[in-house]
């Protein structure tokens, strides 16, 4: 057969594309935002000292690690509609990756904190700083500093992950894609959209990722390189 | 409908479960070897290889597997070309995974320490003779431990082969599922099981992660 290549029918639909588009940035930043605060406390309850935090920690973290986003995410699913409660996809969505996103940035937060040197502690302790102050100051922000940059990776995938959730048909780009080729029938054409929207996305994710470091790190701004 | 889960659906789960060790094979060969000639495109002496690898890994790193996996099952067959499930999945699953790897690869074997070049060049030998005998026997020691960690990666993903009727572990569950409807209970052996794959990887990758820290190369 000729191989004629249509994408006029697919990027007619731009303004679904658009909406798919923008409800994947959303999941993310939910995701993102979300997952990161777990992150924060799982890394600090992985450090904790206390053998029951750490050990329910470290099971949440290997646990989310060790299975497929896609079971994670009909486990979820399923779950909550089992216990009687009905949710939107998307709210499940969301739910199901924040859980996913939240074990991977557990792991990477707790490698930027344990790099924070000993003597940078004990020098925090010496000004009298409260325990608090010291997480903060010393232990969270230059932790956060130093695994940026794969923070800012797993982030990406994170929002690349997301396309798994067409799958309990929460309406993300994905989702939008497999519903434009089953009405034109170009699905080549879709995918072939699709795919480029996504490395477009993940490209201003990235930058965005970039931008946002050099307003939360100063330091690293001035000295052109992580600490 | 209905029943309960017996034995001849849990032995549905294992051949499913065969299938997704299976795919992760295929995965893992065909992306391996397919890694391997990124890797080398990623660091060699031509400009246009190594921006024609770099634009290969910007671009699949930057699309999701399961759009990879939509594209070479309904796109190719709608191209004309027929297509079946193994094909799909194990292709889509071969160029996905040799971005990944071809990019780990790269890593290690710039991790190669500079001198090592710098000897091999000054003894003489060609450029294939230092990658062979100097460059890659000590790239693989760097190599492993990430591997393995990825391989992680590659189980876990297969499962997105579901999507395109591949019955592998996921899609044999969600076959049970249409006739028991116990989703929790199916998704969680499934869990289960994906679990006990992938967790003694992650351990071996970690556990060669600690002993290559501690070994200091060799040849340094």
């Amino acid at each position: 057969m000729g191989l004629v290549l249509d994408f006029s029918v697919v990027l007619d639909r731009w303004q679904a594309l658009l909406d798919g588009a923008t409800l994947t940035l959303q999941l993310a930043f939910i995701a993102v935002v979300c997952g990161a605060a777990i992150g924060v406390f799982g890394a600090i309850g992985r450090r904790s000292g206390n053998a029951l935090v750490e050990r329910l920690w470290g099971a949440y973290v290997e646990a989310i690690r060790n299975t497929p986003l896609l079971v994670q995410i009909f486990l979820v699913y399923f779950g909550l509609s089992s216990l009687g409660l009905q949710f939107s996809a998307f709210t499940v969505a969301a739910v199901a990756l924040t859980i996913n996103v939240g074990a991977y940035t557990t792991e990477i937060m707790r490698a930027g904190f344990d790099s924070i040197h000993k003597g940078q502690i004990e020098a925090a302790e010496g000004l009298g700083l409260s325990k608090a102050q010291i997480y903060w100051h010393v232990i969270i922000w230059p932790g956060i500093e130093r695994v940026y940059p794969a923070l800012t990776s797993q982030f990406v995938l994170l929002m690349l992950a997301s396309s798994v959730t067409s799958q309990i048909s929460a309406e993300e780009l994905t989702a939008v894609a497999n519903y434009i080729q089953s009405e034109t029938y170009r699905s080549f054409e879709t995918y072939i959209v699709v795919a480029l929207i996504y490395v477009a996305l993940s490209f201003i994710m990235r930058f965005g990722f970039w931008l946002l470091g050099l307003a939360l790190f100063p330091r690293r701004r001035r000295l052109g390189t992580p600490l | 409908m209905g029943g309960a889960l017996n034995i001849n659906h849990l032995l549905f789960l294992g051949h499913g479960a065969l299938w997704t060790i299976g795919l992760s094979a295929i995965a893992l060969i065909g992306g391996g070897s397919f890694g391997f000639l990124v890797a080398l495109g990623r660091v060699s002496p031509s400009r246009a290889v190594r921006l024609l690898a770099a634009t290969y890994v910007q671009i699949i790193q930057g699309t999701p597997l399961l759009v990879i996996m939509f594209l070479s099952f309904f796109g190719l067959a709608a191209l004309g070309l027929n297509i079946s499930p193994l094909l799909a999945a194990g292709a889509s699953m071969t160029i996905f995974v040799a971005a990944y790897l071809g990019e780990i690869w790269r890593g290690c074997i710039e991790a190669v320490p500079k001198q090592q070049w710098e000897a091999a060049e000054g003894l003489a030998l060609s450029r294939s003779q230092r990658m062979i005998k100097v460059i890659l026997p000590q790239a693989i020691r760097i190599a492993t431990p990430p591997t393995v960690g990825f391989m992680v990666q590659i189980v876990k993903n297969t499962s997105l082969a579901s999507v395109v009727g591949f019955v592998e572990l996921t899609r044999s569950g969600q076959i049970i599922n249409n006739s028991l409807f116990e989703p929790f209970i199916i998704y969680s052996i499934i869990a289960l099981v994906y679990f006990s794959l992938c967790y003694p990887l992650s351990r071996l990758s970690r556990r060669l992660e600690r002993t290559a820290l501690h070994k200091k190369p060799a040849l340094a």
